[in-house]
């Protein structure tokens, strides 16, 4: 694939400029900008550094670490207050390394583990992206708290030589070269491996490449069962970037933090990079799925007795008062409007919090290009007690096709206690 | 007052109902920069999140989303040398307001007028004998022929998801549908809705007399559905909370719905709520218009300055607002001179309830536009000029929801108390209906005029309305009650109730009928006896487009939402195509 093959000769090239100064750099090319600006899209730089309300990459948005608060820095070129001063060495070091200008450490809010995959010549487009495509904003983020001994960034340093390689992206030799384009999207800037690879005892993703079973296996950030994303089997290509590119597809929408990861990077791609990324995730080996006890209802039981409404449980009962007039009594929704409920990873996962977030808080797609209607689930914190929607939550889990376990009043209640004062 | 003067625009767009945001994505998918005002407040899905709009008290009882007679009131009377009074509460006729306008709790009957229809005049000229009909009868033909107009309708149909059965396609009349309906270039989006038992039973009892009943088109869509703007509709549900809700389901298609979320991503389009204009601001040679003047949420005069504008209000909103604005001449019933305010026309219905002690209707599944119709007396398809009388009428037995308050009891049934409330249990989806929408012909002296005497908040005078029954409606109304009742005792009903005019009927504010008005501000070939042009284009002020039903030179059986979208794109083409190159009157007089 020619796309690929470009990256890479680009590289050799990239190198050269590295060294530059910004002084000395002379207007670059406006499809190297628009490049850059493409690859900021792919790393999603601005989920983390721009805040609500505040300039586009001004930073200050607070990430709850669970060892205090880490504040977003301020990524524009702005000589004091943004990163107007760094040569494109040292944008490098911090995108890929994580050490700031300073020589001090960044902590791995920032996805430098990742990024660390990213070739040459893409650092230099997001150089010259950063220092030239951005306004300047002189927005001061709040600094940054952690907890002792977290607040002693040197640490980072043991952290990094433990759980980080800094070993450039290596495509296998197998893949065909949409593969390895998928490969370096998703492993590298996509950062798709930060929440969908368990995380050690140290905050350290278990896994750093494709060849490890752990990776992209899926994990739980805070809480919320991140899915897998090996194989797919599922999901079609077709299926993958239709959510990446409009948060729906045939099955699905999204909900939670993917939201605006969807807004605000993947519903920007190119098709032909989605596609790619699709092609990876799908070459992986899927996690085996784990022999569940309960025994599926089957489609037409459940389909009968929602039907009938007879003899009721309570869980059936509140699906059809709050669930069946979009999910409908067959579970399974309509295709790119309402997600099935039939099947469903969310609905199925071992850990409940994902469904009964969404029961209690509702969900909303996002508008992209491609798909620009805003379709809002409602949340039923305030229709439903932690009961009730723990019963609707067992009998989603456990009519139709679905087999997980029952969630309880306490499952629900912790959730709920997660949750901002607003629902 | 503190007096504000915006960043320029090359659009504004008074309005953000249906023809303010078909206009709005048109105009600025071709590159301009437009800004909607709209005088109501806004109103995000979140607002109509399931289950909150169903809740009949608050919404068709208390007019949760319709404008106060405080925003919108006017004055009627019947005659001109009668004193107009204002409307103190909404009846014949409820506008919207805010963001989506009455295109948010619309039904969702989504029909065209035949060819007949919009060729109306022609027709009567052929048809009748002169002198049958009244002298004073003003109708008059829309200035498009079917074979320009259809590509509009078509586009329409698919912005909304029209679900039902062709009828015509292409010249080829297609079983289930229409056979009266003008030829469609394509079919319909979306199968049809689910028939109800009501529909079953009146389709089989119309069709064994000779009738050509279809199901009722729907803009409520029966399929998921992506529409040409990218915007999504979902399956109805059948809720049966349509007609004056917004939707909880994004299954009836409304601005919201179907174009919104769309033109909203578009960084040269913007709009402002709660701003309620007062004025079209024009140059002092009066042949354009410089910008609007409104009064913004803080109560602050703005003055919005902009290169096209475009009044896409309710229909009696925007006659005023040109009669505010000295745009045309205002309309004098005597010398028959002046168009701003002529050829107003609204519309009657009727029709008998059917008790069923044995039938279960199960109203309470239902979409607002489920139902099915005929059109065999529709002008030019039955004998009307024998009869003395031009018109039709949609016959329908239409089930809109099956809420309880105004449940209809067999006549004797008390009002209140204990022998009503055994009324409710015993009769409470027992029954159906059989309904007429009819025709309204415009006549010289119904007319829309500024009210001498009563001013709204700011001191600007109210619209006045002139208008009642003449003998051609009524006469109408006589004959369509022959045909309902002799449909309604075919079907053999334990019990019946009915309600029709009577020769001698006078137009009853007070009671519901449809928001269907017309006219005031007409199309038409020339600026003596209409006031826009083809292209809804003011012959006097040219760059003022005005759509909406305002624009109808008389009100034909078929809902006004298809027209209006269809006349709106035809316009937005016209601006796009051709004003924007040259901007000047698109039709010479």
């Amino acid at each position: 694939m020619t796309f690929f093959r470009s990256f890479l000769i680009a590289a050799t090239l990239g190198t050269a400029a590295a060294s530059m100064a910004p002084s000395a750099l002379a207007a670059s090319d406006p499809a190297l900008i628009q490049r850059g600006a493409y690859l900021a899209r792919v790393g999603d730089c601005m989920a983390c550094h721009s805040a609500t309300g505040k300039p586009e990459y001004s930073g200050g948005l607070a990430i709850d670490s669970g060892h205090g608060i880490i504040y977003s820095t301020n990524i524009t070129p702005d000589k004091q207050h943004g990163i107007g001063k760094y040569t494109e060495k040292q944008f490098a070091d911090a995108v890929r390394k994580g050490v700031r200008a300073d020589g001090q450490h960044l902590y791995p809010a920032m996805p430098y583990p990742n990024y660390g995959k990213v070739t040459d010549a893409d650092i230099h487009a997001l150089y010259a992206f950063f220092m030239e495509g951005v306004k300047p904003s002189n927005a001061q983020p709040p600094e940054t708290s952690m907890d002792f001994p977290f607040n002693l960034r040197w640490g980072m340093l043991a952290w990094n030589y433990v759980f980080t390689s800094d070993k450039p992206f290596q495509p296998r030799q197998a893949w065909t070269d949409q593969v390895k384009l998928g490969a370096y999207l998703v492993e590298g800037l996509g950062h798709c491996s930060s929440c969908h690879t368990p995380r050690g005892f140290a905050m350290n993703e278990k896994a750093d490449s494709s060849a490890d079973a752990q990776y992209l296996a899926g994990g739980d950030l805070n809480g919320w069962p991140v899915p897998s994303l090996r194989g797919m089997p599922q999901w079609t290509n077709q299926d993958i970037v239709d959510y990446l590119q409009t948060g729906r597809n045939r099955t699905a929408a999204v909900a939670g933090e993917m939201t605006a990861v969807v807004e605000h990077s993947t519903s920007h791609l190119r098709t032909t990079d989605l596609s790619a990324m699709a092609a990876y995730l799908k070459s992986l080996s899927p996690v085996p799925s784990q022999a569940a006890s309960i025994k599926p209802q089957g489609s037409d039981a459940t389909i009968r007795k929602l039907t009938a409404a007879k003899n009721l449980t309570l869980g059936e009962r509140l699906y059809l008062d709050n669930c069946a007039a979009c999910h409908f009594v067959t579970g399974k929704g309509a295709e790119r409007v309402f997600p099935r409920v039939d099947g469903a990873t969310v609905v199925n996962a071992d850990s409940p919090t994902a469904l009964v977030n969404v029961i209690l808080a509702g969900a909303r797609t996002p508008s992209t290009a491609k798909a620009p209607s805003i379709l809002v689930m409602p949340g039923f914190a305030h229709r439903m007690n932690d009961a009730e929607v723990a019963e609707l939550a067992t009998f989603l889990r456990q009519g139709w096709n679905n087999r997980a376990a029952p969630v309880s009043e306490r499952n629900v209640k912790a959730v709920r206690a997660s949750m901002t004062p607003a629902h | 007052m503190p007096h504000i003067t915006n960043d320029d625009v090359d659009v504004v767009i008074v309005g953000l109902g249906w023809a303010g945001s078909l206009m709005a994505i048109e105009l600025a998918q071709a590159g301009l920069k437009v800004r909607a005002l709209e005088r109501g407040p806004d109103r995000p899905p979140e607002d109509f999140a399931y289950p909150k709009p169903a809740d009949q008290y608050g919404y068709a009882t208390r007019n949760k989303v319709f404008a106060t007679p405080r925003d919108a009131a006017l004055t009627v009377r019947y005659k001109q040398d009668e004193t107009a009074l204002p409307t103190r509460k909404w009846g014949a006729f409820a506008p919207g307001t805010g963001v989506g306008g009455s295109g948010l709790h619309w039904t969702g009957v989504l029909i065209r007028p035949t060819p007949t229809d919009i060729k109306l005049k022609t027709y009567a000229d052929k048809a009748y004998k002169r002198g049958t009909l009244d002298a004073d009868m003003r109708i008059k033909d829309f200035p498009f022929t079917w074979d320009e107009i259809e590509p509009y309708y078509d586009f329409f149909d698919k912005v909304c998801g029209l679900s039902g059965n062709t009828g015509n396609l292409r010249g080829q009349v297609q079983p289930g549908g229409d056979p009266f309906e003008g030829p469609r270039s394509n079919p319909y989006p979306l199968p049809a809705l689910q028939d109800t038992l009501n529909c079953s039973m009146f389709a089989d009892t119309a069709r064994k007399m000779g009738y050509h009943p279809f199901p009722n088109p729907s803009a409520n869509v029966s399929q998921a559905w992506t529409n040409p703007y990218g915007a999504q509709l979902a399956p109805c549900n059948y809720c049966g909370y349509c007609s004056k809700y917004p939707c909880l389901n994004y299954s009836k298609a409304s601005p919201q719905t179907t174009i919104l979320d769309v033109v909203k991503r578009m960084p040269n389009f913007s709009y402002r709520v709660n701003a309620n204009v007062i004025r079209v601001d024009l140059h002092k040679d009066r042949k354009t218009a410089r910008g609007v003047t409104y009064i913004d949420e803080q109560g602050k005069e703005v003055f919005q300055p902009a290169k096209i504008v475009v009044l896409s209000s309710f229909q009696f909103a925007n006659v005023r607002l040109m009669l505010l604005s000295g745009i045309g001449k205002p309309y004098d019933p005597i010398s028959e001179t002046g168009t701003v305010g002529r050829n107003y026309a609204f519309l009657s219905n009727g029709g008998a309830t059917l008790f069923f002690k044995d039938k279960h209707f199960n109203p309470f599944a239902t979409a607002g536009a489920t139902g099915e119709m005929f059109n065999d007396i529709s002008p030019g398809n039955f004998d009307g000029p024998s009869l003395g009388f031009i018109g039709g009428a949609k016959i329908h037995s239409s089930q809109a929801t099956g809420a309880p308050i105004g449940t209809a009891l067999p006549p004797g049934t008390p009002s209140w108390g204990k022998g009503w409330k055994e009324g409710m249990v015993d009769w409470y989806g027992r029954s159906m209906k059989i309904s007429i929408t009819t025709t309204c012909m415009s006549y010289r002296g119904h007319y829309l005029d500024l009210d001498p005497r009563y001013k709204d908040p700011w001191g600007q005078p109210l619209l006045r309305m002139t208008f009642d029954w003449r003998e051609n409606e009524l006469k109408l109304q006589r004959y369509l009650r022959e045909i309902v009742l002799k449909i309604s005792k075919e079907m053999k009903p334990d019990a019946m109730s009915e309600s029709f005019l009577a020769l001698d009927s006078h137009w009853d504010i007070t009671k519901y009928v449809s928001t269907h008005n017309v006219g005031g501000a007409i199309m038409g070939t020339s600026p003596r006896d209409s006031a826009l042009n083809r292209y809804l284009q003011s012959w006097d002020v040219h760059n003022v487009f005005v759509p909406g039903g305002n624009a109808f030179p008389q009100n034909f059986q078929a809902n006004p939402t298809a027209t209006i979208g269809a006349i709106t794109l035809m316009a937005a083409d016209a601006i796009k195509k051709q004003y924007l190159k040259n901007p000047g009157p698109l039709v010479q007089a």
